[in-house]
């Protein structure tokens, strides 16, 4: 056989080994997480907060960190989605293409979408600091939606980018303003993709614990207020994995697996709505 | 003027404003952190701060030496593991796999960049560290607790898995058909191609995927703070533990108010964290907007 053909086996082999290599990683961490996780649950788990001594092995669920976790991530894919959707708004149907403050504002969001989340919640608690605030859901709310911002936007401008420029001509010759083309064309147009985005920063935002390690606090209590601190389900993890008992570290590995299923929710979510409202797209 | 003009320039200004803002977050950022982290740099020289190993706050002594050595071991690692695989598997889907598999492999691979890095910290602790301590450091002949380097760059690797093959199948997607067609009809083989045609034309865009994953991988906080052991020494094997800078910065969070100074430390850790990464992603950046804009 010729060495080119050996050769070209050998690689292919590699290859085929390393994409099954990568493949099994996902598969390792999520068997591992579940074969962990389940025996570990159990009801109390996700219907009580902690009652004192929990995190000494005493009774209790962490029903404190899954609510403030969904408050959380809620505030600030909110906030973020109030930023975001007239960022891209104005750079797909305002500016004038090739302007600068398009490149500049894509690149800038480019680059902001690598900072590390631990640098977001340094910066959430100076500007905490700044106000005089102290760790509370406020907080976490700001520094999560500053984390997902660029994600969100750069996901929407995708998107936003890929409608077909006739149907904003057409929009416009029937004597709309460009406003009245952004909300009521582009907007309708481009939703399926609008909404992946949106939970995929949910997802990215509920799952985030370097953030608000610094800005969310921490409590056994429901927050009931913007003000109060909040627990969230990835610091809960952390610090159950932290203690030196073994049936609370247990219960890190249900928090984990509660936590895992609520991302795989969300990720299945978004491949189904997209495939719902594209129905509704012109093509 | 009509209402629906009016309406019209008034929403253009408000999403001009937060457009603005919007670009302008890297800076703001960047700033703040510096306002915060001037106390420190008024008493202390950069570099007495960049190269010192002595971290004892209580005695206002802040040498970033072993945090910053600790972040380059671990991502040195990492980086290490992750690319080959990364290229070789970038490489099969993109040339060889038959279409259903690279439609089922994409999913998957970004299923691996939406977990959660609490969850890999979890994974690394139950599966990486008894691995090291029982199977790989007693096959070396040494003792290691198995939260280590090798543990941080090993969780670090999977980390960065998604981001480093996903920029390279967008990079392999830019390399023309034309060039590959040409390599072929003069009697190359696929591989022949590949290797001296599609990775050479091909070859900015995975520098600059590799660099995102490095800074990725820099950053990292959460799961590396779980798993590589965190003791303030320069590790001298990959089987010793690592203190990385994100995890100085992660794990102080509680007592860095009460001891003077200590605040601005662990800011400054956060400002140089902030301009490394920026450094590698404006350079990763440029350099895959020119691979863009080549096939324009």
């Amino acid at each position: 056989m010729d060495r080119r053909k050996i050769e070209e086996g050998l690689f292919k082999a590699l290859m085929i080994a390393s994409t099954l290599i990568i493949l099994s990683s996902l598969v390792l961490i999520l068997t591992t997480v579940i074969v962990k996780g389940v025996p570990a649950m159990n009801l109390a788990m996700i219907t009580q907060t902690p009652k004192g001594g929990f995190y000494l092995g005493k009774e209790g669920g962490i029903l404190n960190a899954i609510v403030g976790s969904l408050y959380l991530a809620t505030g600030a894919t909110f906030l973020a989605i109030l930023i975001s959707l007239p960022v891209v708004l104005y750079l797909n149907v305002y500016a004038k293409k090739s302007s600068r403050i398009i490149t500049f504002t894509r690149f800038s969001l480019d680059v902001l979408w690598g900072v590390p989340s631990i640098v977001y919640g340094a910066f959430g608690f100076t500007i905490m600091l700044f106000f005089g605030l102290r760790g509370s859901l406020l907080g976490g709310i700001i520094a999560v939606a500053l984390l997902v911002l660029p994600i969100m936007t750069r996901a929407m401008d995708e998107v936003i980018r890929m409608v077909p420029k006739e149907l904003l001509e057409a929009s416009y010759s029937l004597g709309a303003t460009r406003l009245e083309t952004a909300l009521k064309v582009v907007v309708r147009q481009a939703l399926p993709g609008i909404l992946t985005a949106v939970l995929i920063a949910f997802g990215r935002g509920i799952g985030d614990a370097a953030s608000v390690i610094f800005t969310a606090g921490f409590s056994d209590f429901i927050p009931y207020s913007l003000l109060r601190p909040a627990a969230t389900l990835p610091l809960a993890i952390f610090f159950q994995l932290g203690t030196p008992f073994p049936e609370v570290q247990d219960r890190a590995y249900a928090s984990a697996l509660i936590l895992t299923v609520i991302i795989l929710i969300i990720s299945i979510a978004s491949r189904i709505l997209t495939r719902r409202f594209t129905r509704h797209v012109v093509k | 003027m009509d209402k629906r003009l009016l309406k019209d320039v008034l929403a253009e200004r408000f999403m001009l404003l937060l457009t603005i803002f919007a670009g302008l977050i890297v800076f703001v950022m960047a700033i703040g952190l510096y306002q915060r982290s001037r106390p420190i740099l008024a008493i202390k020289s950069l570099s007495e701060l960049l190269f010192s190993t002595s971290w004892h706050p209580l005695r206002k002594e802040f040498g970033f030496l072993p945090f910053i050595m600790g972040s380059l071991w671990v991502t040195g690692v990492a980086v290490i593991i992750a690319i080959p695989l990364c290229l070789l598997t970038a490489i099969f889907l993109s040339e060889y796999a038959p279409r259903y598999v690279r439609e089922w492999t994409k999913p998957l691979i970004d299923l691996l960049a939406g977990i959660p890095s609490v969850v890999y910290g979890v994974w690394g602790v139950l599966v990486i560290i008894p691995l090291i301590k029982d199977y790989i450091a007693p096959f070396f002949g040494t003792f290691s607790s198995g939260y280590s380097v090798l543990a941080g760059g090993i969780v670090l690797a999977i980390m960065v898995f998604p981001i480093i093959i996903h920029v390279s199948l967008e990079v392999f997607r830019t390399v023309p058909y034309e060039i590959r067609e040409a390599s072929l009809s003069l009697g190359a083989t696929k591989w022949q191609t590949i290797k001296h045609v599609v990775i050479r034309k091909a070859m900015p865009g995975i520098i600059a995927a590799i660099v995102l994953g490095v800074s990725r991988a820099f950053g990292e906080t959460m799961a590396v703070l779980m798993v590589a052991g965190n003791v303030a020494k320069v590790p001298s094997s990959v089987l010793e533990p690592a203190y990385p800078l994100p995890a100085l910065i992660a794990n102080n969070y509680g007592e860095m108010l009460s001891v003077p100074l200590y605040d601005s430390a662990l800011l400054l850790a956060c400002l140089i964290l902030l301009l490394v990464v920026l450094f590698f992603n404006v350079i990763a950046r440029v350099v895959l907007i020119r691979v863009e804009r080549s096939i324009k």
